[in-house]
C-alpha cells in the first residue's frame, strides 16, 4: 500500500507547486506574459524571510509578514519599471528582459548571501517533524498539509477578489481587452501593476514553503520556475486559475511516485508528464488549447 | 560584382526599383568569402593561443547566429537550446566510444541533433512565444537528467573525450579549429541561402503577422519547423566544438541554461533579427569574457542588466541601430526598395 | 432647427486642430480640425475606411495622434490615455460593441464606474433605461442579442456620466427591430444635454437625430452643414466622393 502513501504524499506536494503557479497563472492571464524571473523572486523572498530570521531572529512564519508588503512594493515597481515598457514592443521583449532579470536575481543573491544551500525548516519547531501516523506505511506530515491548506487558501481568495470586488472584475476585463477596458476608464497599467503585485507576493509564500518543506540556494529558481509552468499548463494553460493547482498536483503524484521507482526519477517523471499532456490532442487537462484563441484569460471564475 | 547583381532575381515595382545587392553589400559578402579563407589559415601564421581563443570566438558565434535564426527569423524565442549544446557533446562522446575518429564523430553528432530535433519539433512547436521558450527548456532538462542516468557516458560526474589524446596537442588545435570553422562558416551561409531563398520572405511574414501570413497560404509551421531542425544542428555542433575544446563535460554545465544566457546577451546586445547583429554579439561577448570572464557573479550581474537595458531600450541591437542611421546593411539578405526619386533606401 | 440653434450659441465643448492619425504608414485622418458645441449631435458620414471609426477612436484616446491637438473643456487631451478621459467626461461605445465577453452584464456595467462622473446614470438606472437587460443581470455577455449587447454597450458608456458621447456604428450587425428600439431609447437617453458624435452606415437614420452632418472620403471632411441645409445628393455625392450626382437609389 505504499502507494497510497505517494499518492497522498504527491498531492500534498502538488500544494507547494500549485502556490508557485498560482502568481504565474495569473499574470499569464492578466497580460499575456511569461515571467521567466518568477521561480527567482520566490527564492529572493524566502532569502529576506532568512534575512529577518538571521538578524532579528523572527521565526519565518511571523517574518513573512513584513516581507510581504516588501514583496508586494517590489512587484508593483517590477511592472511600472520593467514588463510595461517591454509590454509596449512586442511579445519577445518581456521574456527577454525577464530572463536577464533572472540572471541578475541569483547573482546578487549569491553574492549577498553565498552560494550555500540553506533552509528554514528546522527553525520552525515541532512543525517539520509533526505528523499524523495513519498506519505503518501512510504518515501524513503538519508541515505539508499546512502548505497545501495555504494553497487552497490562496486560489480561493485569489478567485474572490477576481469575482467579487470590483477591481477583480477590472482585472478580469483588461485581461480580456486591454483596449476597450482603457475605454470604460480602467487604468489598464494600474491593473497590470498591481496583477504583478499580487503575482510576487504569492511567489513569495511559494518561496516561504520552499524552504521550510527543503532547502534553496540562490540558483533554486530556475527549477521552480519550471515546476510553476509545467503545473499551469498541465493544468490547462491560464484557461482557469484552478487547472494552476491542479496541475500542481498533477505534477506533484508523478514526481513521488518516480522517486518511488527510483529516487532520481522524481523530476524526470515530472517532465515526462508535463511532455505527454502537451503532447495529448487535448493538450492539457482543463483546456481547449485556449491559448490559441482569443484573449480569454481568467473565465472560470465567473462560473 | 555585377555578375553578382545579375543572377539575383530583380523584381520590378512601379515607380521603384527594388534592389537586393547594393555595391556595399556585394563588396561585403565577397568580403566574407575572403574572410573565411583567411580564417582558414590562422593556424599556419599564428601561434596557439590565438587558434584556441578563435575556436572560442567561433563557436560563440555559431552559437548567436543558431539563438537568432530561431528568434529574430521565426519569433521563437528559446531558453532551451542548450539542449542540442550538450547532446552534440555527448553524441560526440558516444560515438567516439564506438570506434568513430572523434573528428568524424562530431560531424555526426552534429546531423544525430539535426534528427533528434525533428520529433522533438512535433512537440515543442505546440507552442508560443513565452510557452515556447519553457517548454523548449523542459525538454533540455529533461534530456540532460536522461544523459547523467548513463554510466557509459559517466553519469552525472562527467566524461572525456579521451579519443583526441591520439593526436598531438598541436594537431588536436588545429583540426578543431578548422571543424570549428568550417562548421561555423557552414551554418552561417546556410542561414544566409535561407534568408535569400522564398522560404527567407515566408519567414518574415511570419515574424511580422503569424495569422495574416498563414491566411495568404504561407506555411507557417513548415517554416518554423526548417529554422527548428537548422538551429538543433548548429547547437549541437557548437557543442561538439565545445567539447572538443574543453575536452572534459558534465551534464549539468554543458546542458546549463547559461549557455541560452550567453546567446540571449549576444543577439539582444548585436541586433535581433539582423543577419549581422549575432556576430557582432558575439565578437562583444568574447572580449567581455576575455575581460570580467573571471569576475563571477559581477560579470553576470552585469550581461543580466545589460540584457535588460537593451530589450528596453534598444530593442534592435547595436547593429540595428546602425542600419536605422545610416541605412548601411553588408549582407543581402533582404530587399531594398529605391524610389525613383532620389529618396533614401526603405527596407521592406 | 431651434435644437441647432441653441447649440450654435452654447460654447465650443471639443476642439480639434490639424489632427492627424495613422495605422502604421497609412493616414487614417489627415489632419481634420472640428469644433463641436455643447449639447449638439453631429453625425459622420462616409464610406468604409473614411476615418470615421479611427476619429472617434482618436477622441477617446484609444488612439495616438500623430500630429495635430484635441482639447476638450479647454484642456488639452491629446496625451491623456483612454482612461484619463473618460474621467474627463469622454466614453465611447466602440464599433463590434466589444463587451467584455466572459463578464456577466452588471459586470460589465460595474467595471465602467471607477471613474464614474456624478450624474443620473448608475447600474440600476441604465437598466431601467434598457428595461430587456433586466433579466440578464447575471448572463455572460457572449450569450446577447446583437440588439442586447448594444445596450449593453451604450449602458456601459453611460455610466460614466459623459458628457460627450461618442457612438460608432450603432445599427450595424443588428436587424432592423433592434436598430429601431436602439435609436429609439438612444433619443431619450440623450437628450440631456450632452454632446454626442454619432457614426452610422445608415445616414438617413443617423441624420434625423443629428444637428449637423459631417461627410469624411479618405480622412478628411469633405463636406460640412446643418442637417437642413444638406441636400441628399450633396451628402451622397461626398459620401462616393463624385463631383455630380451619383444618380437615383441612395
Amino acid at each position: 500500500m505504499t502507494w497510497v502513501n505517494d499518492v497522498i504524499q504527491g498531492i500534498l506536494l502538488g500544494g507547494y507547486y500549485g502556490i508557485i503557479a498560482c502568481g504565474l497563472a495569473l499574470m499569464f492571464g492578466v497580460m499575456r506574459i511569461i515571467n521567466l524571473a518568477h521561480g527567482d523572486i520566490a527564492v529572493l523572498g524566502a532569502y529576506l524571510i532568512y534575512l529577518l530570521l538571521e538578524h532579528w531572529n523572527v521565526s519565518p512564519l511571523i517574518g513573512l509578514l513584513p516581507v510581504l508588503p516588501v514583496m508586494l512594493l517590489l512587484g508593483y515597481l517590477l511592472q511600472r519599471l520593467v514588463l510595461q515598457r517591454s509590454l509596449r514592443s512586442g511579445l519577445l521583449t518581456p521574456l527577454l528582459a525577464t530572463f536577464g532579470l533572472s540572471i541578475v536575481i541569483q547573482n546578487v543573491l549569491e553574492q549577498t548571501f553565498s552560494p550555500d544551500v540553506r533552509s528554514l525548516g528546522q527553525d520552525t519547531g515541532s512543525l517539520v517533524t509533526a505528523a499524523w501516523k495513519i498506519n505503518s506505511e501512510i504518515s501524513i506530515s503538519a508541515l505539508s498539509t499546512l502548505i497545501f491548506g495555504a494553497a487552497v487558501l490562496i486560489f480561493a481568495g485569489v478567485q474572490l477578489f477576481l469575482s467579487r470586488t470590483n477591481a477583480g472584475r477590472r482585472m478580469r476585463a483588461t485581461a480580456e481587452d486591454p483596449d476597450t477596458a482603457e475605454l470604460v476608464g480602467i487604468d489598464s497599467r494600474s491593473v497590470y501593476a498591481w496583477a504583478t503585485a499580487v503575482a510576487v507576493a504569492i511567489a513569495t509564500v511559494g518561496g516561504l514553503a520552499l524552504a521550510l518543506r527543503s532547502s534553496f540556494f540562490p540558483y533554486s529558481g530556475p527549477d521552480q520556475l519550471i515546476f510553476a509552468f509545467e503545473a499551469v499548463v498541465i493544468g490547462g494553460l491560464g484557461s482557469s486559475l484552478w487547472g494552476a493547482l491542479l496541475g500542481g498536483i498533477v505534477l506533484g503524484v508523478a514526481q513521488t511516485i518516480g522517486a518511488q521507482i527510483n529516487p532520481e526519477y522524481s523530476i524526470l517523471a515530472g517532465h515526462i508528464v508535463f511532455l505527454v499532456v502537451l503532447i495529448s490532442p487535448r493538450g492539457g487537462l482543463l483546456t481547449l488549447r485556449s491559448a490559441r484563441g482569443a484573449r480569454r484569460a481568467l473565465p472560470t471564475v465567473t462560473t | 560584382m555585377t555578375a553578382a547583381s545579375q543572377t539575383s532575381p530583380t523584381p520590378t515595382l512601379a515607380g521603384a526599383r527594388i534592389q537586393r545587392w547594393t555595391p556595399l553589400s556585394a563588396g561585403f559578402t565577397s568580403g566574407f568569402g575572403v574572410l573565411i579563407i583567411a580564417l582558414a589559415f590562422v593556424p599556419v601564421v599564428m601561434g596557439a593561443s590565438v587558434v584556441q581563443d578563435l575556436t572560442n570566438l567561433l563557436t560563440l558565434v555559431l552559437m548567436a547566429v543558431m539563438w537568432n535564426a530561431l528568434a529574430g527569423y521565426a519569433g521563437l524565442v528559446s531558453v532551451g537550446l542548450q539542449a542540442y549544446i550538450g547532446l552534440g557533446a555527448y553524441a560526440t562522446v558516444w560515438f567516439a566510444l564506438h570506434g568513430v575518429d572523434p573528428y568524424v564523430a562530431m560531424v555526426l553528432a552534429t546531423l544525430f541533433c539535426a534528427v533528434v530535433s525533428i520529433p522533438l519539433s512535433f512537440i515543442v512547436l505546440r507552442f508560443r512565444g513565452a510557452q515556447f521558450a519553457i517548454g523548449t527548456w523542459v525538454v533540455a532538462e529533461a534530456i540532460g537528467i536522461y544523459v547523467s542516468f548513463d554510466n557509459q557516458l559517466g553519469a552525472g560526474t562527467g566524461t572525456s573525450l579521451t579519443q583526441l589524446y591520439t593526436y598531438s596537442p598541436t594537431h588536436r588545435e588545429h583540426y578543431t579549429y578548422w571543424l570549428t570553422l568550417t562548421l561555423t562558416a557552414f551554418f552561417v551561409i546556410a542561414v544566409f541561402l535561407l534568408l535569400r531563398s522564398r522560404l527567407g520572405a515566408s519567414l518574415q511574414a511570419i515574424r511580422d503577422d503569424e495569422g495574416a501570413a498563414s491566411s495568404v497560404g504561407v506555411r507557417v509551421v513548415a517554416g518554423k519547423r526548417i529554422l527548428f531542425i537548422l538551429a538543433a544542428a548548429g547547437c549541437g555542433a557548437a557543442g561538439a566544438m565545445t567539447l572538443a575544446n574543453i575536452l572534459f563535460i558534465e551534464p549539468t554545465s554543458i546542458f546549463s541554461v547559461n549557455y541560452s544566457a550567453f546567446m540571449i546577451f549576444m543577439v539582444l546586445v548585436g541586433g535581433l533579427g539582423t543577419f549581422e547583429g549575432p556576430i557582432i554579439g558575439a565578437i562583444i561577448l568574447y572580449f567581455i569574457q576575455q575581460q570580467f570572464g573571471n569576475d563571477g557573479t559581477s560579470y553576470l550581474i552585469g550581461l543580466g542588466a545589460t540584457a535588460i537595458a537593451f530589450a528596453l531600450f534598444i530593442p534592435r541591437g547595436i547593429w540595428g541601430l546602425v542600419e536605422e542611421r545610416t541605412g548601411v546593411r553588408f549582407m543581402p539578405v533582404g530587399y531594398r526598395v529605391r524610389r525613383r526619386a532620389p529618396d533614401s533606401g526603405v527596407d521592406p | 432647427m431651434t435644437a441647432a440653434r441653441a447649440a450654435q450659441s452654447a460654447r465650443p465643448q471639443l476642439v480639434i486642430e490639424q489632427l492627424t492619425l495613422r495605422h502604421g504608414l497609412l493616414e487614417a485622418v489627415r489632419g481634420v480640425s472640428l469644433t463641436v458645441r455643447e449639447g449638439e449631435t453631429i453625425a459622420l458620414v462616409g464610406a468604409n475606411g473614411a476615418g470615421k471609426t479611427t476619429l472617434l477612436r482618436g477622441i477617446a484616446g484609444a488612439h495616438r495622434a500623430s500630429a495635430g491637438t484635441i482639447t476638450f473643456d479647454g484642456v488639452d487631451v491629446t496625451k491623456l490615455p483612454g482612461h484619463r478621459r473618460v474621467g474627463m467626461g469622454i466614453a465611447l461605445v466602440p464599433e463590434g460593441r466589444r463587451l467584455f465577453a466572459n463578464l456577466t452584464v452588471e459586470e460589465n456595467l460595474s467595471v465602467a464606474i471607477q471613474r464614474r462622473r456624478p450624474g443620473r446614470w448608475t447600474i440600476d438606472s441604465v437598466i431601467e433605461a434598457f428595461p430587456m437587460l433586466e433579466p440578464l443581470r447575471a448572463q455572460r455577455a457572449a450569450t446577447l442579442s446583437g440588439g442586447e449587447q448594444q445596450a449593453t454597450a451604450i449602458g456601459r458608456a453611460l455610466i460614466s456620466n459623459p458628457r460627450l458621447l461618442l457612438l460608432d456604428e450603432l445599427s450595424l450587425g443588428l436587424a432592423p427591430v433592434a436598430v429601431e428600439g436602439v435609436y429609439s431609447s438612444l433619443k431619450s437617453v440623450i437628450g440631456e444635454g450632452s454632446t454626442v458624435v454619432l457614426v452610422d452606415q445608415d445616414i438617413t437614420r443617423a441624420a434625423t437625430i443629428a444637428d449637423r452632418v459631417i461627410c469624411m472620403l479618405e480622412g478628411r471632411f469633405v463636406l460640412e452643414g446643418a442637417r437642413d441645409e444638406l441636400t441628399r445628393e450633396q451628402i451622397t455625392e461626398a459620401y462616393f466622393g463624385l463631383h455630380r450626382s451619383a444618380g437615383a437609389g441612395t
